[in-house]
């Protein structure tokens, strides 16, 4: 069955409940008004009937409501297209299990912004274990092992470092982009890294920054771009997709064939 | 007026001319301990153990705090500047305080203080103000150099002065707190009410704010933009684009408390304000709180370096100029002891919670801050799965309230555990609020039900107040009849918690070095983090003080 309706307490029944605020006054001869303005939004959303069982003043200028009511629409399962995210969003314990489990080692991670930029808001709160978003960044993560070399490192330090560290990714944050700057640093970057270390050693290419256009990770030669709203958990599951599970896979095929 | 109001309305001793507090006027003598005052609370700790706990934790912070005397880090020296009036920026947002700084340090360096080639300078003519001489200074036509003799002592004491006239003006604007405090009073509850406003537009934030006072707020807190505690300067200017929150700027500070007495006068209660003294300007941003009567600000001890990785010797130098101004300033801080459950376990890691409040208490009262100002963090974060989450929640808190009975101690709502499901949560922010009150908390951050979902919508807010008021009336004298058997579950585990916390502090002093706090955080004694004392950010900042280094603001402040 792909076909169904919201459920209250009998199959069928389509009773969904909606809170809202409406910026008007249910005070003294305004509240009949006021109800009468939050059923006709609900109906208008497709309630009906539509009960309003509570309105409260919040101030002079603005009343909160709870609507409760019948939906007609149907939903079809068959019909539910999903946007699949190319990696599996893992928590931070199955990320610290993947590593721990795969590579026995912890996972090198070095950071920071490149050119000019002096911005090391979006490299933090990844990187800071204080996090983003209500989610600890990289340094919390137990098998991650984070080098966040902060703001303005030209393209030679981060390559150096790289190779000092011996780092399994690269992670960099460009937000200033005047000019094109974060294009043309990102492409500087990653000729660097490719020019430095041969294919199967060079470490992965992450950069992010909120002017980034996700798809554009080819013709600036990375291997991932993460734009705004990117929290740490996702950028850490990325890793473990493409570094431990990825990886794994084709030895695992490689051994197969050999 | 109940007697159990921990926040004292009275201001404290601070004289009539504006001099000096005197340390020996402190109402209580620390040293008795709170605790032989006041009977042994309601857990009714062992008060040797108690004096145990304190003077481990004063013999764990007394190397930090030598070291600190011996160093001078840049943001000490710019604090210095901006106590003398040095305001603005050049036409690229750098503060003239950053660029006169920058050329001193230059010609003569950090390890003698900014004060003596400054106003060496001033006194020989080179410029009228600060203000001509950080300009001249940036286009490179001032070569500064250390005085000697007659000249030094000039120097010295027109620095002073001048340094002098800016701590004056703390003086009067906490002489003003206290005139509006008693004009308008304080709220007529307890805990108080702390709401937070964060649009990154400190003209979207005043009217917010003023609209969060009115539904009931007697705290509100204006959060920073995230990263600002990385910048080595202070933004200048009233601001309008923040990243989650706004610019800690010396502007902002002015237009929100303007906006905040506006709402005093309407409302009939003095509305507090909130602000950041962290990352790597704590000095200067709490001079400029000082200077601008904020009320309260965030100003722990070691959250810089734990979750920031600022350098740890940089925080601990910042932190004691920045609690010695808070101190003068009449400033309430509030530590951030919240923090550790968001990373650690909150069970596993409520002893690092006690431990951080001791340190944080011995901090604070060296620094020169009085029980009144010691806003001791902690929080509400244990799995509500687990089973008797609710009695560890009240066996914590209450082991803090009774460790620390003077003190405005500040209960952080749920966080880790809210998981979008807001029904729960508001269920949640219930039990958070019932803890503060049968607790005693003085300031209780109110906790969203969309926490986690969005930023509070104008009916979360509504709806966390209405939470808050059903519980108080409620319930908000229980603590009266609430008493937990002694050898129950809340006084043992508060037992427990305590001895873990001695625990930690021992191991802490049985590092090797003398600086065995250094040590501890550096080897990951604290959250998860290894923090070596060598490393992290702003370290470039700190100098070792050389003979003969003079700072006019330190020897007010270390007189008061």
């Amino acid at each position: 069955m792909t076909i169904m309706r919201p459920y209250g307490d009998t199959t069928g029944d389509g009773m969904v409940q909606l809170s809202f605020t409406l910026p008007i006054s249910s005070q003294a001869a305004g509240a009949k008004l006021a109800e009468g303005a939050a059923a006709q939004l609900a109906n208008k959303m497709g309630m009906d009937p539509a009960l309003v069982v509570h309105a409260k003043p919040m101030g002079p200028d603005f009343t909160f409501f709870v609507v409760y009511g019948r939906v007609h629409h149907l939903v079809d399962t068959s019909q539910v297209r999903v946007v699949e995210r190319e990696f599996p969003l893992l928590t931070p314990k199955e990320v610290n299990l993947a590593i721990r489990k795969a590579l026995r080692r912890r996972l090198v991670v070095v950071g920071g912004c490149i050119g000019t930029d002096a911005h090391t808001v979006g490299i933090d709160a990844i990187l800071n274990i204080k996090g983003f978003a209500g989610e600890k960044g990289l340094e919390y993560y137990r098998e991650l092992r984070v080098v966040n070399l902060g703001a303005q490192v030209s393209v030679p330090q981060l390559v150096a470092r790289a190779r000092e560290e011996q780092a399994d990714a690269i992670l960099v944050s460009q937000v200033v982009t005047q000019r094109d700057a974060h294009l043309h640093n990102t492409k500087e970057m990653s000729a660097a890294f490719r020019e430095s270390f041969p294919a199967e050693r060079r470490p992965l290419m992450v950069v992010g920054g909120p002017r980034f256009d996700e798809s554009m990770t080819e013709e600036l030669g990375v291997d991932r771009i993460f734009v705004r709203g990117t929290t740490p958990g996702e950028v850490a599951s990325y890793l473990v997709d493409e570094l431990v599970t990825k990886r794994r896979q084709v030895s695992t095929s490689g051994a197969q064939a050999s | 007026m109940s007697d159990r109001k921990p926040i004292s309305t009275g201001t404290g001793p601070i004289s009539t001319n504006g001099g000096p507090i005197s340390t020996s006027a402190r109402p209580i003598s620390t040293r008795t301990g709170p605790i032989s005052t006041r009977g042994r609370g309601k857990l009714e700790l062992d008060p040797a153990t108690v004096r145990t706990a304190r003077s481990l934790a004063r013999r764990v912070g007394r190397p930090i705090v030598t070291l600190a005397k011996q160093h001078t880090t840049v943001s000490v020296e710019r604090a210095t500047l901006r106590l003398a009036g040095l305001q603005g920026a050049d036409a690229d947002g750098i503060p003239w305080v950053n660029r006169l700084l920058d050329a001193v340090r230059g010609d003569v360096g950090l390890e003698h203080g900014v004060a003596a080639p400054v106003w060496d300078a001033l006194v020989r003519g080179e410029a009228d103000t600060l203000s001509t001489l950080a300009q001249k200074a940036a286009v490179g036509s001032i070569r500064f150099r250390l005085p000697e003799g007659r000249e030094l002592t000039r120097a010295r004491s027109a620095a002073k002065k001048h340094v002098g006239a800016g701590i004056r003006r703390v003086d009067a604007r906490r002489r003003e707190r206290d005139r509006l405090v008693k004009r308008y009073g304080d709220p007529d509850h307890k805990p108080w009410v702390y709401l937070i406003v964060a649009t990154g537009d400190i003209y979207e934030d005043m009217p917010q704010a003023q609209q969060a006072a009115r539904e009931g707020a007697d705290v509100i807190a204006v959060i920073r933009s995230t990263g600002q505690s990385l910048l080595d300067y202070v933004p200048e200017g009233p601001t309008r684009e923040g990243f989650a929150g706004t610019y800690a700027t010396q502007e902002n500070f002015r237009l929100m408390r303007a906006a905040l007495d506006e709402s005093s006068a309407e409302l009939g209660r003095y509305v507090r304000l909130t602000n950041y003294a962290s990352g790597l300007c704590m000095p200067e941003i709490a001079s400029l709180a000082g200077l601008q009567r904020l009320d309260m600000m965030l100003n722990d001890s070691m959250y810089g370096i734990l979750f920031r990785d600022i350098n740890p010797i940089r925080t601990f130098v910042d932190q004691r100029f920045s609690r010695q101004v808070h101190a003068r300033a009449g400033i309430i801080i509030n530590t951030g002891e919240d923090n550790y459950l968001t990373t650690a376990d909150a069970v596993e890691a409520a002893h690092t919670v006690t431990t951080s409040q001791l340190l944080n208490e011995y901090f604070g009262k060296e620094a020169g801050l009085e029980d009144w100002q010691l806003g001791l963090g902690h929080a509400f974060e244990i799995d509500p799965n687990l089973p008797d989450s609710f009695r560890m929640e009240l066996a914590h808190a209450m082991l803090a309230r009774d460790l620390f009975p003077r003190a405005p101690l500040k209960w952080m709502p749920p966080t880790r555990h809210m998981t979008g499901d807001v029904f729960r949560g508001y269920l949640l922010d219930g039990f958070f609020n019932l803890a503060g009150a049968l607790t005693g908390q003085s300031i209780l951050l109110v906790g969203m039900m969309t926490e986690a979902v969005v930023t509070p919508w104008l009916s979360d807010r509504d709806l966390a107040l209405q939470n808050v008021r059903y519980v108080m009336n409620a319930a908000g004298n229980l603590h009266e009849d609430f008493r937990p058997a002694p050898d129950g579950f809340i006084a043992s585990r508060a037992r427990q918690v305590l001895a873990e916390s001695i625990d930690l502090l021992e191991r802490i002093l049985a590092h090797e070095s003398r600086t065995g706090l250094l040590e501890a955080i550096a080897d990951g004694t604290f959250g998860l983090m290894k923090r070596p004392a060598d490393a992290g950010r702003g370290l470039e900042g700190v100098a070792r003080k050389a003979p003969g280094y003079y700072n006019p603001a330190s020897e007010i402040l270390e007189a008061t």
